[in-house]
Formats: C-alpha cells, structure tokens, sequence
C-alpha cells in the first residue's frame, strides 16, 4: 500500500496504459510504477463546486491526467445537487455536511408561505416553532401530492432553490429551508425518532448548535455526486486500452441522475462482480509478458510530471491557490450548478479562462517539492479543476435539453419541470481532448432503449 | 473572536520541534476548528510563511484522519467528537489554545501537527479482516443475527482509527483500537473462521508497533470520539488467552496458510 502517494499522470507505451507515475507527498519524491493494466478508482470532481460534501482531498486530478492521455471525459456536466445538507454559514466553510437522504421518510420540508414571515425568521425575530401551520407551505407535498417529501433528489433540490429565489428562505443567509420532525416526534415518540436519527441529529446539533428535536432543520441543497467522468464500456474500460474507471470516477450507472443508495451498488458492480471478470480478458489479450519499465515513456512522462511541478512552485503571487479554488467554486455553482442558461454559461466559460490565465500568474505557491507541501499538492487540483471547469461549462452549454441534474431554464414544461429532448440530445457526450487551449471534440454515443422506453418524468 | 494559539511546530521526526504563538483573529464561532487553522494558514502562506500542516480530510467525523491534541485532550474538550466536528463557539473571546499532536512512540511526527499512524494499517493488515471467498449473492437474512449483537458488532465497527486512544493513553497503548477491530468480526458469523488466529496476528503485531499495554485507566474510553468501550479489550483479552492457551497452532496455520 502506498499511502500518503499521490497519482499525477498515466503512462501509456504504444497507446496502452502501462503504469502510472507518484508524487510522495512526505519526501516529494517522483516514482514510476509498471503494471500490465491501470486501473483508476479514484473518485468524483464534485470540489470544483469549491463547497461539497466531498472530503477535502477529494479531486479530479487522476481522472483529468487520463484525460489527457487519451482518454474520453463522458457527461461532466451531471451533477448531482442533493437536497439535505447543512446550509452554508459564511466564507471560512470548507466543506459542506450531508444530513442523509432517509430523513426525508419522517421530515416534512416547507418554507414560509410569505416573504414577509421569511424575513422575520431571518432576522430571529420569531422561531420556526412559532410560524402557524397556516402559514406554512409543505411545497413539496403541496406540488407533488403522490411522492410528497420522497421526490427525487433534483427535484427536491430545485424546489428548494425556486423557494429561496421566491425570497422565502430561511436561516441567517436566506438560502434554507426547514426539514421538520414535529410531526413524526409527536406520532412516534421522541425515541423512536432519536433510535433511527439519533446519530444525524447529534451531527446537526454539532455542527448548527440548533437541537432539531425542538426546531426543524435548516437544509439546503449542495453539491454531493459527479455522474459525470471518464468513459467506459460495459468491461469498465475506457477508450485507452489497459485503463479502466471504477466508481465515481467513471461516467456509467447513475445517468444524469444519480438516485440514492447507489454509490454502494456501484462500489459492489464495480469492484466485485464486474472487472474481476473483464481485466482478465485484457491479460489474456496481451499475454503474460513482463512491462519494461526502461521503455524511454516512463521517463518522459515522469519528466513531464516533474516539468509541471517546477512551473507550480515558481508562482510566486499574491493570491493564494484556495482563493482561486474558492473563486472557481463561485462561477461554477452561479453558472453550472442548480439551473443553468447559454447566456450564463457563455458567461462562465468567458470567467473560467480568466481566471485560468490569472492562476498562471498570479498565484502565490510557497515551499519546495522535497517536503510535505500541501499548497503544491492543492495547487495541482485546482489547475486541473480550473480545466475541468471550462469543459464542464462546455457540455452544459451544448447539451441544451433538461435531464436529470442538468437543468436547462430554456428547456421546461409548463409546469417548470426539466424537459428533455430525446430526437437530439439522447446520446452520451465523451469529450476527447485535443492539446492545451484546443476546444475538445465531440463525440457522441447513442442511446438504445429496447424494452422501456423513454418518457417524461411525472412525480405529481 | 481574538485567540492565542500555541502550536506545535516541527519539520519532521529528526529534528526537535518547539511551540510557536500565533494569533488567530477576526475567528466566527460558526467555523469549526480546522477552519480557524485554514483562516491561520492564508494569512501565513500570504506572508509567505509556510502554513501549519496537520491531517484531515472528511470533516465531517468519519474518515479518522484529523488528530490534534488541543489543550490537553485528544479531539479537543468535548465529548465524542472528532477535531473537526468541533465549532469554535466551545471556545470563548481572547483564550489562549495549545495545539499538539498525537504523542506517541508508534506514531512518529510527519511535520507539525501530522504524525505517521501507518502502524495501524500494519496492524489491520495481520489481520483485520475476512479472507473467505463469499462467493455468489445470497439472501441476506440466511444468516440470522439477534439485534443486539448486531448493534455491538456495529458499535465496534464505528471506530474510526484516528488513535486518539493512544494519545490519550499514559502507556501509549493501542488496545482500544486493536479490540474494536478484533470485536466487530468476532461477534459476527463471518468472523468466525479466522477468530483466533486474527486475535493473535493483530496483537502480535501491535506489539511489534512499540504500542504500550493497558492498565485499565479508562482514559482511551473516555477520549474516544466515536465512544468506542473497554468491553472490547475484555472481548478481545478473553479470545487472546483462549487462542492462546488452546488454539495456538491457528495462527501458525494462518502464517502459513497465505
């Protein structure tokens, strides 16, 4: 086990992944290793959001450098925005906490009927409690009477979001609603709730100092999943051959639209039942011959990885690399996150090389690559996410039908729900990347569906 | 809030390392405590110092990597939570907070606030899980488990392995940890066949680690962020003595067996 390592690029012999080159993040020594086949499990991108409820270290930086190497990025623009997590409290956040999707089962989310109430509840004036039942808009219920508080996580997200437009969210910023456990307390029992949610409302209560068995929740949409990332085909094998993407990394299972519970079925699919038996079929092709680690593409690649490093350490700014990640998060989640238009995406895209060219200028890396050096490791990830970005922007803009995550505002139904455009938009898009500043190229995987075919999404 | 901080500085285990005060200011009681030091560190790295580095990653309790020995208590002074589950609204206007880390034998400092806790994989890796095949899908109420001891093994299993247990141990002791990690596979079926064997090879291992032994102070329970018990170190005592005294060859076996 190599921990405390850090994978910084793919190394391909003849158009084949052969090995992979490491920083060692205590020493910052630059090894190779060799291996008949690659395989990345190496999670999502959801931090280029900046605030998400990724771990910290969590990045694109191994999926992108395959990227780069050849292989297809598929659908960067789905993101999945999920409904219940702890609101934002100020610039210093870091991270966003998830509060887990089964608490919508006994929780009944609703916001202020007026903008008036809202206000008074923003400014602490009167407490949730307080806010008559009259008063009251259980817009979930309201809307979707058969699914009521159990919507899909889009939906329940964007609804939040339209609530706070309205001018009706709740919490010291106005961007929350309340997730309520009055109801289920008062017909289960204070400890028949605590014995199913004891543990999340201890986290809440940490973490917001607010004891939500006397006041609802304030939630508020964040980002939470990438269904987004590197192409693969039904063995997990992207288009270079010899790598494969397991898990969030990869664009397969979720859609646009991933629902819950399944990062665990992708983790089991993945990882045990499906590439135990389709590496084996790659082995096989490419016989049991060793990997020559001499061959003149490992130092190269190693040398390239050094090279970059190098022009890292010499920014010598006066930004820090966070402030550009936070700003990145900004334009992203402004622009690409919850309901998306061209105008504001031309936009972003516009921003987003703006600031990429300020990053290479401006920035300010401290220390050396021989020692623990967290600002280089972190300038690395967002020079990748300051890429990923603008492709992610790229996508949105082209894919210019609603589906699942990706909500387009000029592709709705009358009743404000995504709409999607299956005669032109039914296909997967897995960029190919065509050099550094090259616009990447478009290339286009129908989608098939023998036996249940597509239809509009109705949750009424 | 305006705090004094007084923190650990050391550039790696070779060298000595000594505490260095730095002010924290303009701090909202709404962040937690890696986010005063995040707030710290931009104004160093701007000043073009070097920031402070100690460990973290999930923030949210779950992933075991942030430590920080924080005015004399492993994860800070409260109870059954982790340093960055901890919200600077604990603390109060213009207090001076000393920060360490993880002091211990076994776990030698990376730089700063870091330590090197690569002996708990070691441990983990003699022997810390299920080696069996479990072969195709089965349905998963064939085996049937009573509650209780479902809840137990899961309790045990919430161990986190961040070692505060061992900071906060005077013998340095890994024993908290160990047991939770021997006790959530030997309450369960699918633990059996390697019970004794894996009680042997992981406290073999720790004390190959340097790891002090347990005097039964209570001080690792009483730290422990995911409120791990010392009924473990009995369950995981009372196997040890029994593989010991009546099924030594297992581990044998084991060695040989892989």
């Amino acid at each position: 086990m190599y921990t405390r390592s850090e994978m910084l690029d793919v190394v391909t012999v003849d158009g084949h992944a052969k090995g992979i080159v490491t920083r060692n993040l205590i020493t910052g020594e630059i090894d190779t290793h060799t291996g008949h086949a690659v395989l990345l499990a190496t999670g999502g991108y959801g931090n280029v959001f900046y605030l998400s409820t990724n771990a910290i270290g969590s990045n694109v930086t191994a999926a992108w450098r395959a990227h780069k190497r050849g292989a297809f990025f598929a659908n960067p623009c789905y993101t999945q925005i999920h409904p219940t997590c702890i609101p934002v409290t100020g610039d210093h956040q870091s991270k966003l906490t998830l509060m887990s999707e089964s608490l919508r089962n006994d929780g009944r989310v609703w916001a202020p009927k007026t903008v008036e109430i809202a206000e008074q509840l923003r400014k602490g004036t009167i407490k949730a409690d307080q806010v008559k039942e009259d008063d009251r808009d259980y817009f979930l219920e309201r809307k979707y009477p058969s699914f009521g508080n159990l919507v899909p996580r889009d939906v329940a997200s964007r609804n939040a979001k339209e609530m706070v437009d309205e001018g009706r969210g709740v919490g010291g910023s106005g961007f929350a609603v309340f997730l309520d456990f009055a109801d289920a307390i008062h017909r289960l029992g204070k400890d028949a709730v605590a014995a199913k949610y004891g543990n999340l409302f201890d986290m809440y209560y940490q973490i917001t100092d607010e004891d939500p068995y006397k006041q609802p929740m304030r939630i508020y949409p964040a980002v939470h999943y990438t269904m987004g990332g590197l192409w693969v085909d039904y063995n997990l094998s992207t288009n270079v051959p010899g790598l494969y993407a397991l898990g969030e990394c990869n664009f397969s299972d979720h859609g646009a639209n991933r629902l819950g519970a399944s990062a665990l079925m992708q983790g089991l699919a993945d990882g045990y039942f499906v590439i135990p038996y389709t590496l084996g079929d790659y082995l096989a092709q490419i016989g049991p011959k060793p990997v020559d680690g001499k061959h003149p593409a490992f130092e190269q690649t190693k040398q390239d990885v050094i090279a970059r490093i190098n022009k890292l350490l010499a920014l010598k700014g006066t930004k820090t690399v966070n402030e550009y990640h936070r700003d990145l998060g900004h334009i992203m989640w402004e622009y690409c996150g919850m309901a998306r238009t061209e105008e504001g995406l031309t936009k972003a895209k516009g921003l987003i090389q703006a600031l990429r060219a300020d990053f290479w200028k401006n920035a300010l890396v401290v220390g050396e690559n021989e020692e623990v050096n967290p600002a280089l490791e972190k300038a690395g990830r967002v020079a990748d996410f300051l890429e990923l970005g603008e492709l992610m922007v790229d996508d949105a803009l082209m894919r210019k039908e609603s589906c699942g995550g990706h909500f387009r505002l000029e592709s709705q139904t009358p009743e404000g729900e995504a709409l999607r455009d299956d005669e032109h938009f039914a296909f997967v898009a897995a960029w190919e990347y065509k050099g550094d500043n090259q616009p990447e190229v478009l290339n286009k995987e129908a989608l098939d569906f023998e036996f249940v075919h597509l239809t509009q999404r109705s949750y009424k | 809030m305006n705090l004094t901080l007084k923190v650990w500085r050391q550039k790696n285990a070779d060298v000595k390392g000594a505490f260095v005060t730095y002010k924290a200011e303009r701090i909202s009681p709404d962040m937690s405590f890696l986010e005063m030091l995040d707030v710290v560190n931009e104004s160093l790295i701007l000043k073009g110092d070097e920031p402070i580095h100690f460990d973290h990653d999930c923030r949210e309790g779950i992933c075991g990597m942030c430590s920080l020995y924080i005015n004399g208590h492993p994860h800070g002074p409260k109870n059954a939570i982790t340093t960055c589950q901890l919200h600077m609204r604990t603390f109060h206007d213009g207090e001076t907070i000393v920060i360490e880390p993880w002091r211990a034998a076994a776990f030698p400092v990376i730089k700063d606030l870091a330590v090197d806790r690569s002996s708990f994989d070691r441990i983990q890796q003699a022997g810390g899980f299920v080696s069996v095949n479990t072969g195709v899908t089965i349905d998963a109420n064939a085996i049937p488990i009573p509650k209780v001891i479902a809840d137990e093994a899961f309790n045990s299993a919430t161990c986190i392995g961040c070692g505060a247990c061992v900071a906060a141990c005077k013998n340095a002791s890994a024993m908290l940890f160990v047991s939770a990690k021997v006790s959530q596979l030997a309450m369960l079926p699918q633990g059996q066949p390697e019970r004794w064997s894996r009680v042997q090879a992981m406290v073999a291992q720790m004390d190959a680690e340097g790891f002090g032994n347990c005097t039964n102070t209570g001080a690792c329970e009483a730290e422990c962020p995911k409120e791990i018990k010392m009924t473990n170190i009995s369950l995981m005592n009372n196997d040890y003595f029994s593989a010991k005294l009546f099924r030594e060859e297992h581990v044998h076996e084991h060695a040989s067996g892989e």
